[in-house]
């Protein structure tokens, strides 16, 4: 469906006021932080028994209200600064407690931008933003809370090569990132700066919290020395995520980065808080101390800059640091045709199988027309059905058994398609080929009103 | 020996998506019952639970790299790993650490 020339010019318009609109929110952005500069450099000389100002107190009154808070925990606060990694799901919601609770200075690494199927979680972005980096969308978000703390923008990637410069500015480190290279790297570079790290995470309907490198605690090669398989590594991408689950693990990593910034409590530091949203538990366990053999923070050889900069986490956890999807190559290009030689193959009219090997619960997002969806784990237990489904589509078409008719497979973003024919071909089906780029690639090249998920 | 065993982080995809197990479990040598370690434990569930995949969650005769075991809420390094001997009752949970966010 093509859009009409209202649409069109609507769009158009609706750009050209957002474009207009940032502008006047930079403006406003930039006065306020000089207002607030002025009044604090008014205000600086004046203060009440204390090293609070008359603003301070007013804002942060019901901090300063709780005997174990109090007016030291907020004035340590206001004095440290945090560093959270990723302003994603687990970041957003930990940038808004930090931004609003008086986090002196608050810092944000993120190179991705904001994508709307971000939004049913990342709750820190808005529509306004899609398009645009998720660090200008966090940092505006957090100075539209709380004007009078300082806000720093790193737009750019965490790497082993720029990881100690921008981590040691920062008194604690919140690792709120997607991926198992990022997660060592992290805890790594916290290890040779002795900063603590709260780190979380969340996939699914589950989530996990803990506190490393902590007051002697264990850092994370202690408890993880050797990094898991690739398989074993869930994405929020492939296997979903409730919005609300790592909003209440990235809370809780607002609440101990408070905890140890305003040193308060006591930090989930050799413990492990283990959540399963769908059975409604939440379990606290108790987790190894520092291992004096580890690579990391061990006694014999413990880590040091230069070992760290030139470390390889990405060859080390066989992953990449940037969670772009894997594209495999496992069939010759005789074995694959192209969304487009396939859609002219609908066109034409040619007889045909499609076999759709996602999940199922991926094929009731949306499929295309007169596929059959035989979930890949299910491919060696159902080739009978692809057998019967080739015989009636040559019988349909009054066809000779033995005579061309295609066999093709298809799956969100052609992996698991390529899987499924090497398997198809080892069984005897000698002509199945796979749809490249899959699902995607369809949306992408034939139909741009086909759903993507 | 009636033990509650978990599964989590993943793993219950495993064992046919079923997170609790309230399970049964004797250790034997010849008629006589042994003290049952966590090493038999391993073993025990990779034969009766794990239904497919079983490199996803051992490795040689311990859990795959990742996989957090605890023993009563507490991690098994603090028990003697391998060695830890189970009681009645006890909760084992293995849980696959999360990187996602």
């Amino acid at each position: 469906m093509a859009e009409s020339e209202e649409e069109r010019r609507i769009i158009r318009e609706m750009e050209s006021l957002n474009d207009s609109k940032r502008k006047i929110d930079d403006q406003i952005g930039l006065l306020q932080a000089r207002l607030v500069q002025i009044r604090q450099n008014n205000h600086s000389t004046k203060t009440y028994g204390n090293e609070l100002s008359s603003h301070d107190i007013y804002r942060y009154s019901r901090h300063l209200l709780l005997p174990s808070f109090a007016v030291q925990g907020q004035a340590n606060l206001l004095n440290s600064s945090v560093l959270v990694v990723g302003a994603g799901g687990l970041g957003s919601p930990a940038l808004l407690y930090l931004a609003a609770c008086g986090v002196g200075r608050l810092g944000i690494v993120d190179h991705d931008v904001v994508e709307l199927n971000n939004l049913h979680r990342q709750i820190i972005h808005n529509e306004a933003y899609i398009g645009r980096p998720k660090v200008e969308s966090a940092a505006a978000a957090c100075r539209s809370i709380n004007s009078t703390i300082q806000v720093v923008e790193h737009k750019e990637a965490l790497r082993a090569t720029n990881a100690l410069e921008i981590m040691s500015k920062y008194d604690v480190i919140l690792d709120a990132t997607d991926n198992a290279p990022s997660r060592y790297m992290i805890s790594d570079c916290c290890v040779v700066l002795g900063k603590p790290l709260v780190s979380g995470a969340a996939v699914g309907l589950e989530g996990q919290l803990t506190v490393y490198n902590y007051n002697g605690g264990p850092c994370y090669r202690c408890l993880f020395p050797t990094p898991p398989p690739t398989t074993a590594c869930q994405r929020c991408s492939d296997s979903g995520v409730l919005g609300v689950v790592p909003g209440i693990i990235g809370c809780l990593q607002a609440l101990e980065a408070v905890k140890i910034s305003a040193k308060v409590g006591d930090p989930l530091s050799e413990r492990m808080l283990l959540l399963d949203a769908m059975s409604a538990r939440i379990r606290i366990v108790k987790i190894r101390g520092r291992s004096q053999q580890c690579k990391a923070c061990g006694d014999t050889s413990p880590l040091t800059r230069q070992q760290f900069e030139e470390f390889d986490y990405e060859s080390f956890t066989q992953s990449p640091l940037s969670t772009t999807p894997l594209k495999l190559k496992l069939l010759p290009g005789d074995a694959r045709i192209s969304s487009k030689e396939f859609s002219k193959k609908i066109k034409d009219a040619e007889p045909h199988i499609l076999v759709d090997v996602r999940p199922s619960h991926h094929y009731k997002i949306v499929s295309l027309p007169r596929s059959l969806n035989i979930p890949l784990p299910s491919l060696e237990d159902r080739l009978p059905e692809i057998s019967s489904a080739l015989k009636k589509e040559q019988e349909c078409r009054g066809l000779d058994s033995g005579s061309g008719t295609g066999l093709y497979v298809v799956c969100r973003r052609g992996n698991d398609s390529q899987r499924a024919v090497e398997y198809l071909h080892k069984m005897g089906f000698s002509t199945a080929k796979d749809i490249i780029g899959g699902l995607e690639s369809w949306a992408f090249d034939i139909d741009p009103n086909f759903p993507t998920y | 020996m009636q033990l509650t065993l978990e599964f989590g982080g993943g793993l219950e995809l495993l064992c046919n998506s079923v997170k609790i197990h309230s399970v049964d479990v004797d250790h034997k040598v010849g008629e006589e019952k042994v003290q049952l370690t966590m090493k038999d434990l391993l073993a025990w569930v990779r034969k009766n639970l794990i239904k497919e995949r079983p490199e996803m969650f051992m490795k040689g005769d311990s859990v795959r790299p990742g996989v957090l075991v605890l023993v009563n809420d507490c991690d098994w390094e603090l028990s003697g790993q391998l060695d830890t001997i189970l009681e009645e009752k006890d909760v084992v949970v293995f849980i696959s650490t999360l990187h996602g966010g």
